[in-house]
């Protein structure tokens, strides 16, 4: 089939970005939405042009790596899966179909599609983890995890950390990425200890690296390809409420 | 006369118990203040990576940590969906450090060194406990204690998980220590990095120049030791279950800095992944191992039958792996399930639009079972499934055929994890020592934690405690000589303005190497590969295209570099399959199997590892052997019948 492509070219991140108009014939349904562009790509390298720069790796929806805006929603239009897992079968022959990078202040441009998430790694360094040096862990039974938390500790675990959640917030607000790992360690016995500290340290970063706050629109929860609710939100805020007044108190 | 060195295992003396606990009371320390003199650099943040950066940053050394990803962690260990082993015993099933020793070794063929395995045993259960108390929500019972299962054959239930995405909980456990030490600044991290080359000081490891994939500048660290975590080489296929940017450069550029590189042609191929559908896919989808458990696998009788599967008769069908192999049936070990899917789909009765397909059928299961169990079992799986091929396996057999996953061989190393280059180490995937010629499920993961965790903070403070070196910064003379050859080699690789993309040779090579050297090797295929392929080197280096600049993203010289390496690590595979005219886990030689054409292993002639020493470009590298002794578990044939 063929498909016609309007694309975000942006040599660098400060140059000026525009759509650029692609057609490409030939695109079988089997094919991932990745592989079209990969398809794409070759034929513009032989034809002596720059290819358009996107990135991905594991190419089975769990890295987190690769995140488009297709037909102006994060990841496309059929939810609960990544920019990978989205197969050319539902495109139809002569659609125009537009690709844009995850759009946030916090996510500089580097190139075309490719994106600076590095704003998730420094919240993760605030708090997103138990403390625990290499070899002071007690016998792993001694800590016993009701079955139900566990299971709600990995329903937020489950975050891939791609950004379509900024992506798709009007806000870009990271409160749906950062709710998640709060939230994952509220259920677990071994997150207790810092709860207050993680919580304080993680929204503190997060408003620093300039993501905007959530006013519920929930475009987070309909965005996210791992489906993680929007509890995880209010969650976070108790903890961080929670936390505010411990720290006053202190 | 060879002057290579002799490869001294360093294993220690003493029962196999009691190796590792003697070893480690022997070995030197660094003094608490004086470990932040030292700097260390680990490459890749994958488990072995991540662990070994965080245990690193946590005793006090200065920790360099690179990675090609934009962020840690989408290393590709967090693709692991099954699960992790350890010798807990918590099921009271008779599990011990011993039998999951025991159990390893004889996966592996009789092709692993005994002490490292033993060890592996040994720390396993340390690091269920490190990744519980990280908070790794691992499947728990009612009760709240850990849930466990028996994965891949295994006869207890000894692995560990975390639903299906074990690899990613594990991997954001060790993401979270890395980060934790970046925040107090023990850990320095350098992500968007490759690693071009190995720089030596002195005949030691002391430094790497990286390739900033985002400014395509060169730069240069120094260290006292080099850790290398850069995975395995799956990717030398093309087509692999591996993430499309996972690559052997780093280790390659190693190996012809010195380091050995140990039995390249034990991969594994894994059983059940959704077949290749058209010639520009990108990548195979691995397709858990479990389905096997209530799935039948079939192909029709006769040859070119392309009837739909329902208008198969149940006469005409073709059960092969329950009539050859009646005591496991459907759930023989991986390697053959794997090649008996070639046999089938070779003697041309393979199904789906390429013919290189089985079934696996769910329909028997659904009847007895109904379609609610079934969908409570896999439901996840087969929805998958639908998405990927857009047929119903509820409705319909699923396709699958193997795919290479995972890679036994990697850069030798001795007990301490060093290369024969002093003062560079290889962890997890990247080294070559623990799986021997197959790797047993959820193995790979505690491979990898293990090596970071709980055994690199031990060897690498006795290498740095025991080995007296000089002052080393990034000015001096071996960097500049390093980055040099560097340089000329990406200006060589942007020159040609050719024709052909470096895709589009990485599909070239992927198609001999598992037509050649992949499920089955034979002695006119490899020597046909070894001609082949260094033609297609040749063309390589006249006709590639590479657009846009050196000096700015390109992800297409990222490829280039990295295919460059496959085109020589390719030839070195069959080489190394060629030489070892034995079957053995999963490297199987047409000529070396019984009447029945099951594998036979020589143990006479090849129990040892084939150590490769890199002599210069186009000059056959030298073998070196590293005799392989069993004195706990007898080698014995693997039998599944």
């Amino acid at each position: 089939m063929k498909i016609n492509l309007k694309i975000w070219r942006q040599s660098g991140p400060d140059a000026p970005g525009r759509l650029v108009d692609y057609s490409i014939d030939g695109i079988d349904q089997s094919q991932s939405f990745l592989e079209m562009l990969d398809t794409l790509n070759e034929k513009i390298i032989k034809d002596g042009g720059e290819p358009v720069a996107f990135e991905s790796d594991c190419r089975e929806g769990i890295c987190g790596n690769c995140g488009l805006v297709i037909n102006g929603v994060a990841h496309g239009e059929k939810g609960a899966c990544t920019t990978c897992e989205v197969r050319m079968r539902s495109f139809q022959d002569g659609d125009t179909v537009t690709i844009e990078p995850f759009r946030a202040k916090a996510f500089p441009i580097i190139k075309d599609l490719v994106i600076n998430r590095s704003a998730f790694d420094r919240i993760m360094a605030k708090g997103g983890y138990v403390a625990v040096n290499t070899g002071s862990a007690q016998d792993a039974n001694l800590l016993p995890v009701h079955k139900d938390a566990a299971e709600a500790a990995m329903d937020s675990a489950a975050c891939i950390g791609c950004g379509a959640c900024v992506a798709a917030c009007p806000n870009a607000s990271a409160s749906l990425f950062v709710g998640a790992k709060i939230s994952q360690y509220t259920w677990l016995p071994q997150g207790q200890v810092e709860r207050s500290t993680r919580a304080l340290g993680m929204v503190k970063q997060m408003d620093a690296e300039g993501f905007g706050d959530c006013s519920n629109h929930a475009e987070c929860e309909a965005a996210c390809p791992k489906e993680i609710s929007i509890a995880n939100i209010s969650r976070m805020r108790r903890e961080y409420t929670k936390a505010l007044f411990a720290e006053q108190g202190s | 006369m060879s002057d290579a060195k002799i490869l001294d295992a360093k294993i220690p003396e003493g029962p196999v118990q009691d190796k590792w606990t003697s070893h480690k009371f022997n070995m030197k320390l660094v003094n608490p203040a004086n470990k932040r003199k030292h700097t260390v650099i680990v490459v890749g943040t994958g488990l072995a990576g991540a662990s070994a950066a965080a245990s690193l940053g946590e005793l006090g050394y200065n920790v360099l940590n690179f990675c090609i990803q934009d962020s840690p962690r989408r290393a590709h260990s967090v693709a692991a969906q099954g699960g992790i082993n350890a010798a807990k015993n918590y099921q009271n099933d008779g599990d011990s450090v011993y039998r999951l020793f025991y159990d390893t070794v004889k996966g592996g063929d009789f092709r692993a060194r005994e002490a490292n395995v033993h060890r592996l045993a040994e720390v396993s259960t340390s690091i269920i406990d490190q990744c519980a108390a990280q908070g790794v929500p691992f499947a728990r019972e009612y009760g709240g204690t850990l849930a466990n299962r028996s994965f891949g054959g295994a006869q207890v239930s000894r692995t560990f998980y975390a639903r299906g995405q074990t690899g990613q909980q594990l991997l954001l456990g060790a993401y979270g220590a890395l980060m934790r030490q970046v925040e107090a600044g023990s850990v320095k991290l350098f992500p968007r990095r490759e690693m071009l080359d190995l720089v030596k000081v002195d005949d030691l490891a002391r430094g790497i120049i990286c390739r900033n994939l985002v400014s395509g500048e060169l730069e240069r660290y120094a260290a006292d030791a080099v850790l290398l975590c850069t995975g395995g080489y799956s990717t030398v296929f093309y087509l692999s279950t591996n993430a499309v940017n996972c690559n052997a450069t780093a280790a390659w550029r190693c190996y012809k800095r010195g380091a050995y590189f140990a039995n390249p042609c034990f991969t594994q191929i894994h059983p059940t992944c959704i077949p290749r559908m058209g010639e520009t896919q990108s990548k195979l989808t691995l397709m858990s191992e479990s389905l096997r458990n209530d799935g039948r696998v079939w192909v029709p009788l006769k040859k070119g039958d392309d009837r739909k599967p329902s208008d198969i008769p149940e006469n005409e069908r073709d059960y092969y792996l329950e009539t050859k192999y009646p005591a496991f049936g459907n759930l023989v070990p991986r390697d053959i399930a794997s090649r008996s899917a070639k046999e089938v789909c070779d003697e041309g009765r393979g199904v789906g639009p390429t013919g290189y397909a089985v079934y696996l059928d769910f329909g028997d299961a659904i009847n007895r079972l109904g379609k609610e169990a079934i969908r409570q079992r896999y439901g996840n799986l087969f929805s998958m499934y639908h998405e990927i091929t857009g047929d119903d396996p509820y409705e319909t057999p699923m396709m699958i055929y193997p795919a290479p996953h995972y890679t036994m061989g990697g850069l030798w190393v001795d007990y301490n994890l060093m290369t024969t280059v002093d003062g560079l180490f290889a962890l997890g995937e990247a080294n070559f020592s623990d799986h021997g010629s197959n790797r047993l499920g959820a193995s790979a993961l505690m491979q990898g934690l293990s090596d970071g965790y709980f055994v690199i903070p031990y060897t690498l403070g006795n290498y740095i405690a025991s080995t007296s070196m000089k002052a080393v910064d990034t000015d001096a003379p071996e960097f500049d000589q390093v980055e040099k050859e560097v340089q000329e080699y990406i200006d060589n690789l942007m020159s040609m303005d050719g024709d052909k993309t470096a895709d589009e040779y990485h599909r070239q090579l992927g198609n001999i190497m598992i037509d050649k050297v992949g499920m089955s090797r034979d002695t006119e295929g490899l020597n046909w590969a070894l001609e082949e392929i260094p033609k297609i080197r040749e063309e390589f280096w006249k006709n590639l295209r590479i657009p846009g600049d050196a000096k700015d993203y390109n992800k297409e010289l990222e490829k280039a570099g990295r295919v460059a390496d496959f085109l020589e690590l390719g030839e070195l595979m069959a080489r190394d399959a060629l030489e070892r005219n034995e079957s053995c886990g999963g490297h199987f030689r047409v000529e070396s199997q019984d009447e029945e054409g099951e594998a036979k292993r020589d143990d006479e002639n090849y129990c040892h590892a084939a150590a490769w020493r890199y002599l210069g470009l186009g000059d056959t590298p030298e073998l070196v052997k590293e005799p392989l002794h069993y004195e706990n578990v007898i080698p014995s044939t693997r039998s599944y019948k």
